[in-house]
């Protein structure tokens, strides 16, 4: 980690100060859990064709990523390490079960629209590896903090891609059109294959940033 | 709920609603075995395997929370009984077959975290499957995600040849050629109706 802090002198570098504010950072952007890690990308794919769909994924996956770390942080000291893998997932598992039903009662439509996937939170990587990597292994506030980070950057991420599809597969943007009438939709872009193709286009965007910085 | 037979399930999971290429279940190992056409073909059957296993637990658990009430505990249960069936398979082969085993190797315990697998038990449930409904189903669901993975490997092992600019090597390529896979599959559409 000391080693990451030093030799990064990019864009937050100035906000990188203090240690507490790293943790954060780093998920948002160093450490981005879809565009730099590639961790999670079931729900990234598949709810991502429309920005509301994604911003609630993201939302409700932050959510448990949040309460998962905190309980995880604390009960660090108590989990035997032989079980401790099957322990995460079901504190995992738990708090999904309560979003699902807490998305159930706010939005029956967007529960709809979310379908298994918000069942299918409880097997993402993004989650369990943070709890595993880094929950387990530092104290409450710094795993709060390293929640939240992840959690903004793979929301970050997914509205990306959800309103990259939305505005050319459908003309609009949070169900408001966003282009003339005559706009003719990029069907592709909804359909699964536009989701493979719009990450690998935002991938190819973060690669070419990372080499261009290498190189100068 | 109309009708299925039980060919139409299979050949809905393995081709029309490809899990891998429609669904987008089980990316993480498809982005990750599909260098080698070797392992990838080991890692479908495995999956195949647990997905069999798991699907017929989870149609026993849901019939038993059905009958004491507490849906809630669905999500819960099924990634227990999953976990715990993967463990159970590993020692099985260990027991059994020491060389498959070893074949296998770190694919068996990751098949776990596998979304494929406790998608196939969440979405046969929501569909009200029966038992033999929900065999067919996990069978096309192993073999439609064993053939994405097989052709993907395929074409990445061509690839290894192709001279391809820096910036696109690495997932974002694995990502292309999937997008445009997925595109052909969707010439299946019409094979339901």
């Amino acid at each position: 980690m000391a080693n990451q802090i030093k030799n990064n002198t990019g864009f937050f570098a100035s906000l990188q100060e203090s240690p507490s504010t790293d943790e954060f950072v780093k998920g948002l952007w160093r450490d981005n859990p879809v565009f730099v890690q590639v961790l999670g990308m079931c729900p990234v794919l598949a709810v991502s064709n429309t920005a509301i769909n994604a911003l609630a994924m993201g939302l409700a996956t932050s959510f448990v990523l949040l309460m998962s770390n905190v309980l995880v942080s604390s009960l660090r000291n108590f989990i035997p390490k032989q079980v401790r893998i099957a322990s995460y997932i079901l504190i995992i598992a738990t708090f999904v079960t309560m979003t699902d039903y807490i998305i159930q009662a706010i939005s029956v439509d967007l529960h709809k629209a979310l379908g298994a996937f918000i069942s299918l939170i409880v097997v993402n990587c993004l989650i369990l590896s943070r709890a595993e990597a880094f929950a387990s292994k530092n104290t409450i506030g710094k795993s709060v903090l390293d929640a939240l980070g992840m959690g903004f950057g793979f929301t970050f991420a997914l509205f990306c891609l959800g309103a990259v599809r939305e505005i050319l597969g459908n003309g609009s943007i949070f169900g408001v059109p966003f282009f003339p009438d005559n706009f003719q939709e990029w069907i592709v872009m909804i359909l699964p294959a536009g989701g493979f193709f719009t990450l690998a286009i935002w991938l190819l965007i973060f690669n070419a940033a990372k080499q261009r910085k290498a190189t100068t | 709920m109309k009708e299925e037979s039980l060919w139409y399930i299979f050949i809905n999971a393995s081709l029309i609603n490809n899990f891998v290429l429609a669904y987008f279940l089980g990316i993480c190992p498809f982005l990750g075995v599909s260098g080698k056409m070797e392992t990838a073909t080991k890692m479908g059957g495995a999956v195949t395997f647990v997905m069999l296993i798991s699907s017929m637990c989870a149609y026993a658990i849901h019939a038993l929370l059905v009958a004491i009430n507490a849906e809630f505990l669905q999500l819960i249960s099924f990634i227990v009984v999953i976990a715990s069936t993967v463990q159970l398979v590993e020692m099985f082969i260990k027991k059994m077959s020491p060389a498959l085993f070893r074949a296998l190797g770190i694919f068996l315990p990751l098949i776990t975290t596998n979304c494929a697998i406790l998608g196939l038990a969440l979405f046969q449930t929501s569909k009200g499957y029966g038992f033999f409904e929900s065999l067919a189903y996990a069978l096309g669901a192993g073999a439609g995600f064993t053939l994405a993975l097989v052709l993907i490997a395929g074409l990445r092992e061509q690839l290894e040849f192709a001279e391809v600019p820096a910036v696109v090597k690495g997932t974002a390529l694995t990502l292309l050629i999937a997008g445009i896979l997925s595109l052909s599959f969707m010439g299946f559409a019409g094979l339901g109706s």
